[in-house]
């Protein structure tokens, strides 16, 4: 288990005082000058080091991505874009950083932003987070009273932090809808290239990060990144928020060390699988979109990226859906097909009318009202979505219903059977929209 | 996709503009943003003209705005089709109850949450009780996943709830009261509900962390490498200014 000392956010239950003093007291904005004063260079070779992957699901290094940023300005500004769009079903722990650790990512978004060569960053917090935002808001206006950021602020790198928030569209958490967005526009994604690094936020060299990725860059850098690469495994290192949702007995989030084993994960801070370890049916490891990992897999799954993607799934946000036995697993993956038609921004073809097809045929093979022949059909329809739309919301619908089939086929095979023994007057047709 | 319209034209009122208090606001905001840039604040704006109009936004405050950010009505129109939290309709005037029904609130129980609203409230959602007070509809992931499950009204959040205690904060709203917010279950926030099994050590509090990163070490050690650097004078050309092309400019 992760010690104490050595976790990051320390405040992530809101027991201590969450506004800047509580946070100096903490630990935050000590040596910032120092650590700015080291060079742009320093500061991107350290993050480097650090083996950071970005926090936001896809693990891309955090470091390489801030070095993508050009070198000099050709006269267009830099921005750092930050997405706290936070919207995947099973994942709430930026929620956590901006109420309860604010300072945590004003602190981030000045280095990143410098390092990046940025004099303002944009905070793009999701709509339905108000008070999370309004909090968010407060602890910006404490770093700018206190000239941390701002015009001629103590660390001599003017920098500007607004925060901005979405209307309730899981799509804006795709980097460039979330540009568009900002942009005050529908929030469907850009055809890339250009990358936002090139063309991004009003035409201009653009790094969109997760929250908890610059959040976490403040505290690397002061204790230098041989402390947090030492922790985990080679590749996935670092500590981590997990959050645990579902059928355990204590859900929480915790920040724990990567490559954690799942059931010590569960058992140590889930409190256990409701009604026992053998009472598991399934787990979602990391958000919506990951393919659900059946229990015989769980008992030796090793939580990071590589891990989960030993066990056909994706580790993503960390946000660990736990299925015990009492659930309806074809109602659960149904359900999430549902979520991914209502949010699909329907710009292309394949997600817009796949998203809503599948949702239609896992309805009624969640009641049995299917032909055994239509789980074949289901699977090949989800490789037609899969990497045939701009972004990964196609490819993120169709996996869940692709694990579904991998591993519950009898399940739903069994579903069908016992529909059709029992007679049933014809249901209406409902036409596609 | 979600498929929303504006309300009919007989729901519609005649006109809409700010209060004085919410127009100093927008001016506040649209200047957050640079010069030309101004229709980054329209969902900001929506989502003021939808509080401060009954949670709901009219096609009359769509104009309104769009006049006021320089923004085409269509253009307008697309943004609050396209996000969801824009209540296209009349809500109850006490309370819109938003049910997250998406899976991890589903496990845990969202469905008889619904149930107590469509009880209580309204067979269907987006429609108004009897009397105009109340109204419910299911949404996607609210994002409280460890709280699950959850309500929220307005900026509001009922976390950990169970269908009895959701029919108390109903009927506080309608009885015109506050209901308390947060965790229903005795817990802070997203702490296991048994209590702390992390976080627990005193020095994380003390003022003992400070100061102590060998990051910041390393940082002076390159700091100190580059001047001694820069002071070195080179065999070729005179010692020049110091060049420090990435310290932060000083002013």
């Amino acid at each position: 288990m992760l010690a104490d000392k050595d976790r990051i956010f320390t405040n992530i239950y809101g027991y201590q005082d969450w506004g800047l003093p509580g946070a100096l007291k903490r630990g935050s904005w000590d040596g910032t000058r120092t650590i700015l004063d080291a060079g742009r260079d320093w500061i991107i070779d350290q993050m480097k080091a650090s083996g950071l992957r970005g926090r936001g699901g896809a693990g891309f290094p955090t470091g390489l991505k801030w070095s993508f940023m050009p070198k000099q300005s050709d006269g267009r500004p830099h921005y750092l874009v930050v997405n706290a769009d936070e919207s995947e079903p099973g994942t709430c722990k930026d929620r956590e950083i901006l109420r309860h650790d604010p300072h945590h990512l004003v602190e981030g978004c000045l280095i990143a932003g410098f390092a990046m060569g940025a004099h303002a960053a944009y905070i793009y917090v999701r709509g339905e987070f108000i008070l999370e935002r309004e909090r968010l808001q407060a602890a910006v206006d404490q770093a700018y009273e206190a000239k941390l950021i701002g015009k001629n602020n103590v660390h001599g790198w003017d920098f500007d932090i607004v925060v901005h928030h979405g209307a309730g569209a899981y799509i804006c958490g795709e980097e460039t809808a979330l540009i568009e967005s900002l942009e005050g526009k529908k929030g469907q994604p850009r055809l890339k290239p250009p990358f936002p690094a090139n063309v991004g936020l009003y035409g201009c060299p653009t790094t969109v990060n997760n929250v908890e990725s610059i959040a976490v860059a403040p505290t690397i850098l002061r204790r230098g990144p041989a402390w947090f690469s030492g922790i985990g495994r080679a590749n996935n290192v670092g500590s981590k928020l997990f959050g645990i949702s579902g059928h355990v007995n204590t859900p929480c989030i915790v920040e724990e060390a990567m490559g954690i084993p799942f059931k010590e994960l569960i058992d140590k801070h889930g409190g256990g699988v409701r009604g026992g370890w053998d009472n598991l049916l399934a787990i979602i490891p990391g958000g919506a979109s990951c393919p659900v990992i059946p229990a015989a897999d769980c008992e030796e799954l090793i939580m990071d990226f590589d891990g989960c993607r030993a066990a056909k799934s994706s580790f993503g946000t960390a946000g660990v859906l736990v299925m015990d036995k009492q659930t309806d697993i074809i109602r659960a993956i149904a359900r999430i097909s549902y979520f991914f038609r209502h949010e699909s921004c329907g710009q292309c073809t394949p997600c817009r009318e796949g998203t809503g097809w599948m949702w239609r045929v896992m309805d009624r093979m969640a009641e049995g009202r299917a032909q055994k022949r239509e789980i074949d059909l289901l699977l090949q329809v989800t490789t037609q979505i899969e990497g045939h739309t701009i972004c990964a919301l196609g490819d993120a619908a169709a996996w869940p219903v692709q694990g579904l089939i991998r591993h519950f086929r009898p399940e739903i095979e069994k579903r069908i059977d016992q529909y059709s023994a029992n007679p049933h007057s014809d249901p209406v047709p409902v036409a596609a929209e | 996709m979600s498929v929303r319209r504006l309300a009919p034209k007989e729901l519609q009122p005649e006109s809409f503009a700010f209060t004085a208090e919410n127009l100093a606001w927008a001016e506040k905001t649209i200047a957050k943003y640079p010069a030309g840039r101004q229709a980054s604040a329209v969902i900001p704006l929506l989502m003021r003209a939808q509080e401060q109009a009954d949670g709901w936004v009219s096609e009359p405050a769509m104009r309104y705005i769009g006049e006021m950010l320089g923004m085409a009505p269509i253009r307008v129109y697309e943004v609050a089709t396209f996000y969801t939290q824009f209540q296209l309709l009349p809500v109850g005037k006490k309370a819109h109850i938003q049910v997250c029904g998406t899976t991890p609130c589903m496990l845990k129980g969202a469905g008889d949450l619904m149930k107590v609203c469509k009880k209580k409230i309204h067979p269907e959602p987006f429609h108004l009780n009897e009397s105009g007070s109340l109204s419910w509809e299911e949404v996607e992931c609210a994002g409280a996943c460890v709280n699950a499950p959850m309500v929220q009204v307005v900026n509001e959040v009922f976390e950990d709830l169970t269908p009895e205690i959701l029919e108390g904060i109903i009927d506080a709203f309608e009885r015109g009261e506050k209901p308390a917010v947060g965790p229903q279950n005795g817990r802070k926030s997203s702490e296991p509900v048994t209590g702390l099994r992390v976080l627990t050590s005193p020095e994380l509090y003390d003022g003992s962390m400070v100061g102590k990163g060998v990051g910041l070490a390393a940082a002076r050690e390159a700091i100190a490498a580059r001047e001694a650097a820069a002071a070195q004078p080179k065999p070729v050309e005179p010692p020049a200014a110091p060049a420090k092309p990435d310290a932060p400019k000083s002013n």
